[in-house]
């Protein structure tokens, strides 16, 4: 495989930190951040030639978007594979500028699924928007009342009966989480929670809790990515891609072994790309949709066996100062989750290898290289695993 | 016929044996001629070996739950009323369907629990394969 390390560099991020815009629109969503990020970078609108999205209520959302920026990229790229569509976006946006087509990408998200009044975990599964496609699995699917909670309860429930895997421990990932909420301002949730609150919270379908779930928030962002030579122009320090990898699962038409996550698939390619293996992750963000995501998704990326997630999720290990920090910014648990959230990985990830944090119980010491895993659609039916590995020099 | 408010199938050209042998009680799987494999939503090429046109077969009907959840909330009309069990069936055969457990208390139902399939009128069309304890 050709070498890619350092071929492409994210140089701009900006989170929208609105949690709730019932007055914006999610293409102004976009708008305002772009320009945010491209300012953050230290760039201008003439400067982007390519141009990455997705989008949970509109199809060709890369058309309109280029159409409301009055922008023409040299490249666009709506691959929408759910939540982590923006790590696919980021490896699709590497091999573009390394191929020479563009210079510059902006990656861009947004959603109103709070105001908007969306049931994205508790409604039908297909109903996201989009009309029903047939013949699809949906209609040997939507009949049984399948919701995305249930889809991850049920991997949840397999998990314990296999591995012996307890309540008690995923909980542990939502009071990791919610403590690096606590130190984020823009998080929705902000005070410590335990893991007696989260077994306490309803059960919104056994074994998940309330608090084993994501938030529902408006919001987005924009994140730039530039070649090297772009790069090395920015306000920041270039936070080089050192790898990526892409995976869909749990196909096998039927046979499906739902037991591993497309993180399996994916994180191969990504550590040997970037040429680190586990044990160099300083930081980790990951997908935490709910908290058995983040258990499989831990297992499946190699940071321990197979089952043993929940001994790993233990002890504080997840929290910085710990092991391995994840999710700095709160997480989809605690601080935003608006439909689809992989964007906000990369940004995070970001800030915390500018050491933007510094001085502060944020930041992740001495943090030179960080993981962002991005996990779209559903585990138990059709998801997508993305995962990018960034440095600092 | 009870009104029927839970989302229903949308039967199309490849999926039509399945809804027509349902309505007979009966519950067809598809198994591929040439490679020997079953597949399960059906489809109108055989998934695993890309070959044209599967066969049909009747499933014994008989299977065990391999893993479930009781759901509390969930918005669609037919499931907005109280608990109810989804599960994940894998059935003799080896592939696995999603499905409720119907016909006993939510309580009672785990991993490993041996299921078999019941029917329920939807419409004049469309019967919905459910499945309850196995006898």
């Amino acid at each position: 495989m050709v070498d890619l390390r350092r071929a492409a560099a994210v140089v701009g991020v900006h989170e929208h930190v609105t949690r709730y815009a019932p007055d914006k629109s999610e293409l102004q969503i976009q708008g305002e951040s772009i320009i945010k990020a491209l300012e953050d970078a230290g760039l201008d609108k003439g400067d982007v030639d390519g141009l990455f999205t997705a989008s949970m209520s509109v199809r060709n959302s890369g058309l309109n978007l280029a159409d409301y920026l009055n922008m023409y990229p040299k490249h666009v790229d709506n691959t929408t594979v759910g939540g982590g569509s923006f790590e696919f976006h980021l490896a699709h946006a590497l091999n573009a500028i390394y191929a020479g087509r563009i210079n510059c990408a902006v990656i861009t998200y947004s959603t109103l699924a709070r105001s908007g009044g969306v049931s994205v975990g508790t409604g039908g599964v297909s109903r996201f928007g989009h009309p029903r496609l047939d013949p699809s699995p949906d209609s040997f699917e939507e009949l049984y009342g399948l919701t995305t909670v249930g889809l991850y309860a049920m991997i949840a429930q397999r998990h314990f009966h296999q591995y012996g895997t307890t309540p008690e421990q995923l909980a542990e990932i939502a009071v990791a989480v919610r403590h690096h909420a606590s130190m984020n301002p823009e998080a929705l949730f902000r005070d410590e929670i335990t893991v007696e609150d989260v077994l306490r919270s309803r059960v919104i379908s056994s074994p998940l809790h309330l608090m084993d779930c994501c938030v529902i928030t408006d919001g987005g962002g924009a994140v730039v990515v530039a070649s090297p030579e772009v790069a090395r122009s920015c306000r920041h320090r270039p936070v080089w891609v050192l790898g990526t990898g892409e995976a869909v699962a749990h196909q096998g038409a039927g046979k499906r072994d739902l037991i591993y996550v497309a993180a399996k698939q994916s994180q191969g390619p990504a550590f040997a790309g970037a040429g680190v293996t586990q044990a160099d992750i300083d930081m980790a963000m990951i997908y935490d949709s709910f908290t058995i995501t983040v258990l499989e998704t831990l297992e499946d990326l190699g940071f321990c066996e197979k089952g043993e997630g929940g001994e790993f999720v233990s002890g504080g290990r997840l929290k910085i100062g710990g092991g391995l920090p994840i999710n700095t910014d709160g997480g989809g648990l605690s601080s935003n989750h608006p439909g689809m959230r992989g964007i906000f990985l990369l940004m995070e990830a970001t800030r915390q290898l500018r050491h933007q944090f510094e001085g502060t119980p944020r930041q992740v010491p001495d943090c030179k290289i960080a993981l962002c895993h991005g996990t779209g659609g559903a585990l138990g039916s059709r998801h997508s695993g993305g995962t990018v590995i960034l440095g600092r020099d | 016929m009870p009104d029927w408010n839970k989302p229903l199938p949308t039967v199309v050209g490849e999926t039509r044996a399945y809804w027509d042998a349902c309505r007979r009680g009966q519950l067809l799987i598809q198994h591929c001629g040439q490679c020997g494999e079953y597949q399960f939503y059906p489809r109108g090429i055989c998934a695993h070996c890309w070959t044209e046109n599967p066969g049909w077969v009747a499933a014994s009907g008989k299977g065990t739950v391999w893993t479930y959840t009781v759901t509390y909330q969930n918005r669609t009309p037919g499931f907005d009323q109280g608990p109810y069990v989804l599960a994940l069936v894998e059935l003799e055969e080896g592939v696995r369907m999603f499905s409720n457990i119907v016909e006993c208390d939510p309580r009672e139902v785990s991993i490993g629990m041996a299921v078999e399939v019941t029917f329920q009128r939807a419409t004049d069309q469309i019967s919905v394969p459910y499945f309850k304890p196995a006898g």
